[in-house]
């Protein structure tokens, strides 16, 4: 069994849920990390404060597709204002894998966006990277 | 065994891994297997041996000493100048030792730039060029008024004469610079062409050598480029010193790039006049340790031969080519055939990220590179967020290949393909 590419990694990267476009949506964000070309945007429609649903669409590594797959299963149905408070931790055990400090980028991406469409500030978890 | 590995062997390949003591280092039991010497090379032991009895024996600041000991140290950092100007065909006088390629591709843009260029005129880069020769000169044509223009690739990652003709042709292009060889597609582009073209037409030329002085002979002189740069640690020396060779005529007319101590010949309170070359363009301290270094890398690139360097890397990267394409799903951009290309392959796998590539290739105790190579303008005409890039040097041997390959495969397994 690998550290990384546990089953379930590899399945949410193949089959990745909550995938593709909503329309239409009240929230939107869009993220890209230069340097490995791992792009994610979000799309959320909103009810009662609350995410009603929500859709990733983009393409990356595997840590980073499975991240926005597991994230969007948990985030279904989360207030707007708890979304906008998650941290790296609330990511990173969900994954329950080791995430090296080159990969926390890709893992993290996913939140990132969520992040971003819900508070509006894209500066989140600490201003972009450059490439 | 396959074919092609007693075919390397048999052609008098080089057996130089012992002399690269990092090469002996154990990753979870497993040799180590570098074949990332496209992004920085291994250091052999005279190199690091010359670098640690400099800074043992003849430590001191170079150009201002009386000192016994202070001319030990400027006959060190100029002998290596000299030594590294003749490894590409350059006079010591022209050449400018650097922090790397990308701050002798600034000094250019910078010093020649801003004296030559008009609004309205243009430079001419390609599309394959690493983001140290486009960005300088993206900065430059903003600030000027002036366009900048690319040469396209075509199907097999070339750049097309006919269409540098024509670009040549409107008459506004000022400067073209190119790369001998590119980083991502391994091209080896015919730079003594185009530069005879260029300057046929009035331009300047500046070629980025990083991915060629290394690994084949090079004669920059030769090739006719007006300013060629390189850079020391992938060519088996230290980080921190780059190289930028520069015709006379032109350096001699531009106006320094940065200033301040050892590239002035006087300073009043209000104004000073330059240094003479190279000197002119070396503001403060020099990399001296590391020029040091990389004087000890050329004298062991050309104790092996570089005809003898490049033989042995197109025979890997021939090997390495044929092997890859065993591996199913995988497609690998720029010229088919190792002849036309650098120690280089840049690929995609089917159902994989490159990233994951390069995680699953760690696994298998080989060191790649993923990602867009800092070559995003590439990368989106190639229509790939990123690539893996396995890139060979002096020190690999066939079966580091084979191990790439086999890692690759227990990867496309892993992941179900």
């Amino acid at each position: 069994m690998d550290d990384l590419y546990r089953d379930y990694i590899l399945d949410h990267y193949k089959r990745p849920r909550n995938f593709g476009e909503l329309e239409p949506h009240d929230l939107e964000a869009y993220e890209h990390n230069p340097l490995c070309g791992d792009e994610l945007g979000v799309h959320i429609r909103v009810r009662d404060g609350r995410i009603a649903a929500l859709r990733f669409h983009g393409q990356g590594c595997a840590i980073s597709q499975a991240a926005a797959s597991i994230a969007s299963e948990e985030l279904e149905g989360m207030s707007i204002e708890e979304a906008g408070q998650l941290g790296a931790d609330w990511m990173l055990e969900l994954l329950g894998i080791p995430i090296s400090a080159t990969r926390r980028k890709c893992a993290l991406l996913s939140l990132k966006a969520v992040r971003g469409a819900v508070t509006g500030d894209a500066s989140w978890p600490n201003g972009s990277s450059s490439g | 065994m396959p074919q092609a590995v007693s075919a390397a062997r048999a052609a008098g390949a080089l057996a130089v891994r012992d002399d690269f003591p990092i090469l002996s280092r154990r990753f979870d039991g497993r040799a180590l297997i570098y074949l990332d010497s496209a992004a920085t090379s291994q250091k052999p032991a005279v190199v690091i041996e010359a670098v640690a009895e400099h800074l043992r024996s003849h430590n001191a600041n170079v150009h201002r000493g009386v000192y016994a000991l202070a001319q030990e140290a400027d006959a060190a950092y100029e002998g290596a100048r000299a030594k590294i100007a003749a490894f590409a065909g350059w006079d010591a006088q022209g050449t400018i030792l650097t922090k790397n390629v990308t701050e002798a591709i600034n000094l250019v843009a910078h010093a020649w730039g801003r004296a030559h260029l008009g609004e309205g005129e243009a430079v001419l880069i390609t599309e394959m060029e690493h983001h140290a020769n486009i960005v300088p000169w993206q900065v430059l044509c903003r600030e000027r008024g002036a366009r900048l223009r690319y040469l396209a690739i075509d199907e097999r990652g070339e750049l097309s004469l006919g269409q540098l003709d024509s670009e040549l042709a409107r008459g506004d292009v000022r400067m073209v610079a190119v790369a001998h060889v590119s980083n991502v597609l391994g091209t080896i582009n015919p730079v003594a062409e185009i530069v005879a073209r260029a300057r046929a037409a009035g331009a300047v030329t500046l070629v980025d050598g990083a991915q060629a002085v290394p690994h084949m002979p090079v004669d920059a002189h030769a090739l006719g480029a007006d300013f060629y740069a390189w850079t020391g640690h992938k060519a088996l020396g230290p980080t921190g010193v780059g190289v930028l060779h520069g015709r006379h005529e032109l350096l001699e007319r531009m106006e320094p790039f940065l200033t301040g101590g050892d590239m002035i010949a006087s300073v009043d309170f209000q104004r000073a006049t330059w240094n003479e070359l190279p000197f002119k363009f070396e503001a403060g301290t020099p990399p001296v340790a590391e020029a040091v270094g990389l004087g000890a890398a050329v004298d062991y690139l050309a104790a092996l031969g570089m005809e003898r360097v490049r033989a042995h890397e197109l025979e890997l990267t021939g090997y390495m080519l044929e092997r890859l394409r065993e591996v199913e799903g995988l497609s690998i951009v720029g010229p088919p055939e190792a002849s036309a290309r650098g120690g280089l392959a840049s690929f995609s796998l089917d159902g994989i990220h490159a990233h994951d590539v390069a995680e699953l290739a760690d696994r298998g105790g080989v060191c790649i590179r993923a990602g867009h190579h800092c070559a995003q303008p590439l990368m989106r005409r190639l229509g790939v967020p990123a690539t893996a890039r396995a890139s060979v040097g002096v020190y690999n041997e066939p079966h580091e290949i084979d191990a790439l390959v086999e890692a690759l495969r227990a990867g496309r397994e892993l992941f179900g393909l």
